[in-house]
């Protein structure tokens, strides 16, 4: 049996997906930058990504600017908009992916503060924290702030708007990161009072190696990468057409598909947590309270190894995780758990689940079956240990 | 059959190349829906494992086309981004602020836009660089070089083959000045590997870029070499999960890299075949055109890879040339530079005059190219030249002796 249950972690490739992208592996080679005729294919076929990019979140295709993933979008975003500005303040919520904590400690070389909003147990931000950090800082100094609509980890969703509109009252640029948002529940950029937004291709059934990041044109903003002008100088390296020919795909397919596959998640999801809640009752769900993306439950099950589990898992079929891929491969508990107030016990045990659009009721089944095989078998060891 | 019913013919190489069947048939296998589709960096089970070694797998395969340890390998997601890694990355680090080593960095005027606009940006944090001219031939005189570096010099970039020109750099000689002064020396080999020799165990390079859409693997995926023995520090660009060492953070993309893996393993096994097959088409294109009055070949063909190459056909203006050559997908110029009309900063820097400049072509073949391909070419060009010339003004008066350098223009 082999069960992937990881898909915040990445998504494969939806067949549509790869179909649009085979002309571009193969025989449509050419470079989007060249002025003859496999070059004009090539630059045609990256427009069309460019539009369906920028509907998936209600953008302007002019404010769709292709990375090599979220990573590069994030990095680009601050260092780009720091690089313009006197330093100043950059704010993130406790929760940030290391996409976007890395670069913003970065910064702090550069004669940048660092601040950050904190967040409760059910993974609200404290949005008078925030008020009284913007409230401390002189009018005339840079803010930049970075919130995440969804995170990775809890799948829990900001509220962004009221965060926005304290952003827009104390002059700050607002970052948010849309990485596991996009896809998953409605995204408008336009409306969101955000200056700048990151997304990523495999996160929503597209290629790896492709991103973009959305930035409203009144920003001014230094491109991280010179050379030969690409995306409008804002971005240079040659285009990688045939991946982002299928993240314009992947992008347009979960636009349109967005109600279904939400409907579709949610009731695999309620049902995951409902069994979980009653076979397993020392479960504790992580931010079920907050509103959260449709697919994904972090939860850690009280007195149990998390590394020890998930390796047992592994080995009966079933991929989940302990939290963000994007780790050094050590095992230190989740800073966004640590963020909401987990004691790190509670944090190092932690699992994520996180479902796809191809998940099916009988995996969820196998899961939790599994699952409480694993944690009556850790149990037995854990009393035999003891005795 | 009608030309607009064909393909022109591709003779665009060094814009970028055609992935070998080989490499899209190993990457098939991470992108297809049932394939190995993990993110390499799960560390929790077998979809994260199955990725991850096939990465390190390909980074072996890298390393080896250039005598390497897999170790010193970074990926990047391009050629671009390699260059300004190292250029940034090693000017941050060795310049920054709490550093007493320098600010100097020296580079030469035909390095591709990735080295000259990093170089730019750099200049605008308060670097100093020497941009050297070449000479006629396109190659870097050693004592010039030489003569260019100083007590603060940090960094020299030079790359190894000219991306216009097809000229091969002597970074092995540079190599020996850099290491001797403790200079840091960087090569741009997008355009030499698996077309040249590259030996990194016994060349003094110590940062090396790679690019895989130029070598038949898929664009958006490229490398940087860093030495570890003298060990090479770098500022890194793109911060996050703490990928590639803390080098370069950011999802690692399978597919991609297990392509730039094949292609730089079938590139190690070909190279021989593949540069006497390109040698050949090369002097038969050479010999389809030279005896055509005025027609010069910008760079020194003996010092030159064969996949490039670049002829300016004088008396005949270079945007009507392109076009006549419809049939014919070229450049005139380097890619990442033809929105622009230009002439060719890497041909000026030659000292070609700028109708010179403007006329010119770059053709650039591999291992997919025909001798039929070959053939089709000449007769375009022949025809496009010919019907060109015989409209040309300027052709005329030459054609009657009129030394055109003499002659007073008058004002319209």
């Amino acid at each position: 049996m082999s069960v992937y249950l990881d898909y915040n972690a990445t998504t494969p490739l939806d067949r549509r997906v790869l179909d649009s992208m085979m002309p571009f592996l193969c025989e449509q080679f050419g470079n989007a930058s060249s002025g003859h005729q496999s070059g004009r294919i090539a630059r045609a076929a990256t427009d069309v990504a460019r539009e369906q990019v920028a509907a998936l979140v209600n953008a302007h295709p002019s404010q769709v600017i292709f990375t090599s993933g979220g990573t590069e979008a994030n990095n680009l975003a601050l260092k780009g908009c720091a690089a313009r500005l006197t330093p100043g303040h950059i704010i993130l919520s406790g929760v940030e992916h290391s996409s976007v904590r890395s670069p913003a400690n970065v910064l702090k070389k550069y004669g940048w503060r660092l601040d950050e909003i904190g967040v409760d147990a059910d993974g609200r931000l404290a949005i008078e924290n925030l008020r009284a950090i913007f409230s401390g800082i002189s009018a005339d100094r840079a803010k930049i702030l970075a919130v995440m609509l969804a995170n990775n980890e809890t799948g829990i969703v900001y509220d962004i708007a009221p965060i926005a509109a304290l952003a827009r009252d104390f002059g700050a640029l607002l970052l948010v990161d849309a990485v596991q948002a996009a896809g998953k529940i409605p995204v408008d950029f336009t409306h969101s009072g955000a200056q700048l937004m990151s997304l990523s291709a495999h996160k929503i059934y597209g290629p790896k190696g492709v991103g973009a990041l959305i930035v409203d044109k009144a920003v001014d903003m230094e491109p991280m990468l010179q050379g030969g002008g690409q995306e409008k100088a804002r971005r240079a390296g040659t285009e990688n057409v045939a991946a982002i020919v299928g993240f314009g795909k992947a992008a347009e397919l979960a636009l349109s598909e967005l109600s279904t596959r939400h409907a579709q998640t949610q009731t695999l999801h309620h049902y995951l947590e409902a069994r979980l809640r009653s076979e397993l009752p020392q479960v504790c769900i992580f931010g079920q309270q907050a509103a959260r993306l449709p697919n994904t439950s972090f939860f850690a099950l009280p007195g149990l190894d998390g590394e020890t589990l998930l390796m047992s898992l592994d080995r009966a079929g079933l991929a989940v995780s302990s939290g963000s891929a994007c780790g050094t491969g050590d095992v230190e508990p989740s800073h966004v758990l640590l963020a909401m107030g987990v004691s790190p016990e509670h944090a190092r045990g932690a699992i994520r689940v996180s479902l796809g659009k191809e998940s099916r009721r009988d995996e969820i089944d196998s899961f939790i079956d599994c699952l409480k095989q694993q944690v009556h078998v850790l149990q037995r060891f854990a009393a035999v240990a003891y005795a | 059959m009608t030309s607009s019913n064909r393909r022109p013919i591709y003779m665009d190489y060094a814009a970028t190349t055609p992935m070998d069947p080989r490499v899209a048939k190993k990457m098939m296998q991470f992108l297809t829906p049932d394939g190995e589709f993990g993110n390499p960096a799960s560390r929790s089970h077998a979809y994260g494992w199955t990725a991850e070694t096939a990465v390190e797998e390909a980074r072996k395969q890298v390393a080896a086309l250039v005598n390497a340890n897999p170790k010193e390998i970074i990926w990047t997601s391009g050629a671009t981004e390699s260059d300004n890694l190292a250029i940034k990355g090693v000017a941050h680090f060795y310049g920054g602020k709490n550093s007493k080593k320098g600010k100097h960095i020296i580079t030469s005027k035909i390095e591709h836009k990735a080295v000259l606009d990093t170089c730019r940006q750099l200049e605008r944090e308060g670097y100093e660089v020497t941009y050297l001219d070449p000479e006629p031939t396109g190659l870097i005189d050693l004592d010039k070089l030489e003569a260019a570096m100083r007590d603060d010099t940090i960094l020299v970039s030079i790359m190894h083959v000219n991306n216009e020109l097809g000229v091969i750099q002597n970074i092995a000689a540079i190599g020996e000045l850099t290491r001797a002064r403790g200079i840091v020396f960087h090569v741009d080999a997008a355009q030499s590997a698996g077309k040249v020799d590259i030996d990194l165990s016994s060349m003094k390079v110590d940062l090396m870029s790679f690019s895989a859409h130029k070598i038949y693997g898929p664009k958006g995926m490229g490398a940087l070499y860093v030495r570890r023995k003298p060990r090479i520090r770098l500022e890194a660009q793109t911060h996050g999960g703490g990928h590639e060492r803390g080098m370069r953070s950011g999802t690692l993309a399978t597919h991609q890299i297990v392509g730039m893996g094949e292609a730089f393993r079938i590139a190690k096994e070909d190279m021989a075949k593949d540069q006497t097959h390109a040698a050949a088409l090369r002097d038969r294109l050479y010999d389809g055109v030279k005896d055509l009055e005025e027609v010069y070949v910008n760079g020194d063909m003996a010092q030159s890879v064969p996949n490039i190459f670049n002829i300016s056909f004088n008396y005949v203006e270079g945007e009507s040339l392109i076009m006549s050559l419809k049939d014919l997908a070229v450049s005139s110029g380097s890619a990442c530079t033809s929105a622009s009309l230009e002439p060719s900063y890497v041909l000026r820097a030659l000292g070609r005059n700028d109708e010179l400049a403007h006329s010119s072509i770059r053709f650039s073949i591999g291992r997919f190219t025909t001798e039929e391909d070959i053939d089709n070419a000449i007769t375009h060009v022949r025809a496009a030249i010919e019907k060109l010339r015989a409209l040309s003004p300027l052709w005329d008066m030459y054609k009657e002796g009129i030394d055109l350098s003499q002659v007073k223009w008058a004002a319209h």
